[in-house]
């Protein structure tokens, strides 16, 4: 399809200023993975109600397990970004607290994601 | 924020009651319940990590009284955000924008996490047998 905006329009830089509905769908596409992935922590944790450590090592050391965790993790502190980045700016109106907050925000996110990865991978790996 | 003059919506107050207000203002605060639950998830893997001394330490905290009773807000706050998001996918997707739909798929979303997060702890208490 040809673009729809006249070269006036396209000089003048409108349209979308910034991401646009890039946050939007990776929202949803977080929110998709999570239903299937939250499903499974729950009934993975349900089972592990009355395992000891040995067990309860074991069972996250499954390759399977080892994979869907840090599937969830990372799925989870991503949608938790997006969402948290959402209330903050709906809240937040005093401009560089709100830009401040937001990549605290962020970063935070990639530092859980990969804190959550990396005891997995030593729960899977190093013992 | 400034203030410009122009005419602003009315504000919340002034809104007959409705179950589709309860139901967003409640998506939201269970996700920030569930923020918080994240880290409890964080805490849970480095225990796992760490060895059978911290693992046992999670576990005595997870299980005590206080313990359970945040475990169990963030039960109902995940089954909450979980069948109000199905909700919200399937109205992205264009379904259920019908007023009666939409009352009916928000009690129903109420409705249903709450039975969820009874099944769940009635397992837990009842020590997991079914």
């Amino acid at each position: 399809m040809s673009d729809m905006r006249n070269p006036l329009g396209r000089a003048r830089g409108l349209g979308s200023a910034k991401a646009g509905t890039g946050h939007w769908w990776m929202q949803r596409l977080t929110a998709l993975a999570l239903v299937v992935l939250s499903v499974w922590f729950l009934i993975t944790v349900l089972g592990l109600l009355h395992a000891d450590y040995p067990t309860a090592l074991a069972t996250l050391a499954r390759p399977w397990n080892a994979v869907l965790m840090v599937a969830f993790t990372t799925a989870m502190f991503w949608h938790a970004q997006l969402g948290l980045q959402v209330v903050i700016e709906d809240y937040v109106h005093t401009r560089w607290l709100e830009t401040f907050l937001v990549v605290l925000v962020k970063l935070l996110a990639v530092l859980s994601v990969i804190a959550a990865a990396l005891a997995v991978v030593r729960i899977a790996l190093g013992h | 924020m400034a203030h410009s003059g122009r005419p602003l919506s009315p504000h919340l107050g002034i809104y007959r009651w409705q179950v589709q207000m309860v139901t967003s203002i409640l998506h939201r605060a269970t996700g920030i319940a569930l923020v918080a639950g994240s880290g409890m998830v964080l805490w849970g893997l480095y225990a796992l990590a760490a060895g059978a001394t911290d693992w046992t330490a999670f576990t005595a905290i997870a299980g005590s009284v206080p313990g359970q009773i945040l475990l169990a807000g963030w039960t109902w706050s995940l089954m909450y955000h979980l069948c109000n998001g199905v909700r919200h996918l399937f109205q992205d997707a264009g379904m259920g924008f019908e007023i009666a739909q939409f009352v009916r798929s928000s009690w129903l979303a109420v409705i249903v996490s709450l039975l969820l997060t009874v099944a769940i702890w009635a397992y837990l208490l009842a020590g997991g047998v079914l």
